[in-house]
């Protein structure tokens, strides 16, 4: 039951094969079993997930569902979740029961679709492993000594175990796409943008975006349907017409020009994912794209600007946690600035702090022209490298990690190597780019993921990418053992 | 150039963050560690290179009619703060 598509799975609810209580139930029981072990839930909102099955049965007995109605999911715990404890994996909002709904949330509700609780991920956003969150590290199901990925590992891990079928995520500098790749899944970072950024906690508002997590390309089309669309309650929504992300899933990809970027196919690309790459690469070639070669030579720098516009905005945005309106507040406060200054001492992790004192650092007088404005304006050349790629080819192809999952503890102590499992995917959030992960393979049994890469609002085509590979390999739908 | 501890305590100020004292050398490595890998943006020539603060290029804000959309929820947002006194805020007293 846990391994079968959303199709199947709208498909047996629709013919009433199964209910939709039914279905919940058995996630719910599977997250009872197995996620001791995992940890990627912080939240389970058993019933709350029962009641809105109900309600979803209701709709289907009156043929007024939709293609998701009673679909159960899990939503990253950035979300804010009206009456459910919201916590952004920090100490700082343990105690946080939000007061609204995110537009994400809103829509999935909508749907018909049903939560079946928050799912754990690194503090605020602020990691590649889920080694930051307060809750605990998450473990990789297709190895327990090793990491998810992150930030939304919780979610990676929880759709690998079959501990729900889809989730969604966030992804800042790779926070969607490097725990997919890690966890042999499916996932896409929407262009800038897209889906609605209303309640979702924001960590770098200019690279900030919600997206989904899912088995197959199919699975987060369907998905991506009800996450994306125009709100005006986020001023940064884009106002366009409705696509439906599954309606060119089946197009001929014959006159697909893919770029293959040097600068990402360098002697540092990991031997076995190189190799995983050629292959996916020769497959391509059979279903009729044709490769060019291309140059974005600006690539290099993207993680000294990520590292250097994130912790900048960072430090803005969590200037909110204050100790006054909402979150943890220390005891005792002898004044007003020991009130801040504690409660956010406490509040906060290792990993937010330094992000924070980054952040400060580059936006202080003095700093400011050589740092952050300097950052902004290679982002600009970073930025003109893909439109000037994307007069030549469709979609760019690359590697989304450099490694496979690593053992939890193996990068926690050097802060700058975790950085620079970004070094792939940051760069498409400076450019406010889709990008998606697929599965292509395995080394020593940890999945490898490749990343696809194409210009504003062509989500559509990514997904036809994608499905058409999926159509044509078995690597997605393998899974780990034990679950 | 590089971070002292000094410096780590002064931003840490300017950041409202009290810093466990037994860890300010790991955050003052830790900056200088991050500025040296950013280091490498000092050789790029960015002359007439406008700085980007968008990601999609031609985005104009957005504006709205001058009017009331959203309703009094103050009891229901105050709900959620540390400590509230009839319908205030309260900290520690700022005025003598």
């Amino acid at each position: 039951m846990h391994t079968k598509s959303l199709r199947e799975l709208s498909s047996d609810l629709h013919a009433k094969k199964i209910s939709s209580v039914e279905l919940t139930q058995h996630y719910l029981d599977r997250i009872n079993k197995f996620d001791k072990d995992l940890n990627s839930f912080i939240t389970v909102t058993p019933e709350h997930a029962l009641n809105l099955a109900k309600k979803a049965d209701e709709l289907i007995k009156q043929n007024k569902a939709g293609v998701l109605t009673g679909i159960p999911m899990a939503q990253k715990d950035i979300f804010c979740t009206q009456d459910i404890k919201t916590t952004c994996g920090s100490k700082m909002l343990d105690n946080f029961i939000a007061p609204y709904n995110a537009t994400v949330v809103e829509k999935c509700n909508q749907a018909g679709l049903v939560m079946l609780g928050k799912t754990n991920m690194d503090e605020f956003a602020m990691g590649a492993s889920n080694e930051t969150s307060f809750y605990g590290p998450v473990k990789n199901p297709w190895d327990l000594s090793c990491v998810p990925g992150g930030s939304s590992g919780g979610s990676a891990a929880a759709i690998a175990a079959g501990l729900t079928p889809i989730a969604t995520g966030t992804d800042t500098g790779g926070s969607i796409r490097q725990p997919a790749a890690m966890c042999n899944l499916t996932g896409l970072k929407p262009t800038y943008g897209c889906v609605s950024r209303y309640g979702m906690i924001a960590f770098a508002s200019s690279l900030d975006q919600g997206g989904p997590m899912g088995r197959s390309a199919e699975d987060v089309a369907l998905f991506l349907n009800v996450l994306a669309g125009f709100d005006e309650k986020d001023s940064t929504s884009v106002e366009r017409e409705k696509e439906d992300y599954t309606k060119n899933l089946n197009n001929p990809i014959n006159k697909l020009k893919i770029g293959l970027p040097k600068e990402y196919f360098t002697a540092d690309l990991n031997k076995d994912i190189h190799a995983a790459l050629d292959e996916a690469i020769k497959i391509y070639k059979k279903l009729g794209a044709e490769f060019i070669e291309i140059s974005l030579p600006n690539s290099p720098l993207a993680i000294p600007v990520y590292y250097t516009v994130a912790p900048a905005e960072c430090s803005s945005n969590l200037s909110r946690f204050d100790g006054v309106r909402y979150g943890h507040r220390c005891k005792n406060p002898k004044d007003l600035l020991d009130l801040y200054k504690r409660s956010r001492d406490e509040g906060f992790g290792a990993e937010v702090k330094r992000r924070i004192l980054t952040g400060t650092y580059v936006l202080s007088a003095g700093y400011y022209d050589a740092y952050y404005l300097k950052a902004q304006r290679i982002r600009h050349l970073i930025r003109d490298d893909f439109t000037k790629a994307f007069e030549k080819v469709d979609i760019i192809l690359g590697a989304t990690a450099p490694t496979t999952a690593f053992p939890i503890g193996s990068k926690i102590n050097d802060p700058v190597s975790m950085y620079l499992a970004d070094i792939y995917t940051s760069a498409v959030n400076l450019a406010g780019l889709p990008g998606m992960s697929i599965p292509v393979g395995f080394q020593h049994k940890l999945p490898i993921g490749m990343q696809l890469i194409g210009p504003h609002f062509s989500e559509a085509k990514l997904l036809n990418t994608a499905h058409v590979f999926q159509q044509a390999t078995d690597f997605h739908t393998k899974t780990p053992g034990g679950f | 150039m590089s971070v002292t501890k000094d410096d780590i305590h002064h931003i840490a100020h300017l950041a409202r963050l009290n810093l466990d004292e037994t860890r300010v050398p790991e955050y003052t490595q830790n900056l200088n560690n991050l500025l040296e890998l950013v280091s490498q943006m000092e050789k790029i020539n960015t002359e007439n290179i406008e700085p980007m603060a968008h990601p999609l290029d031609g985005q104009q804000q957005r504006f709205r009619d001058d009017k009331i959309t959203e309703q009094n929820q103050r009891d229901r947002f105050q709900k959620i703060a540390p400590e509230i006194v009839e319908g205030l805020y309260i900290v520690p007293q700022v005025i003598e």
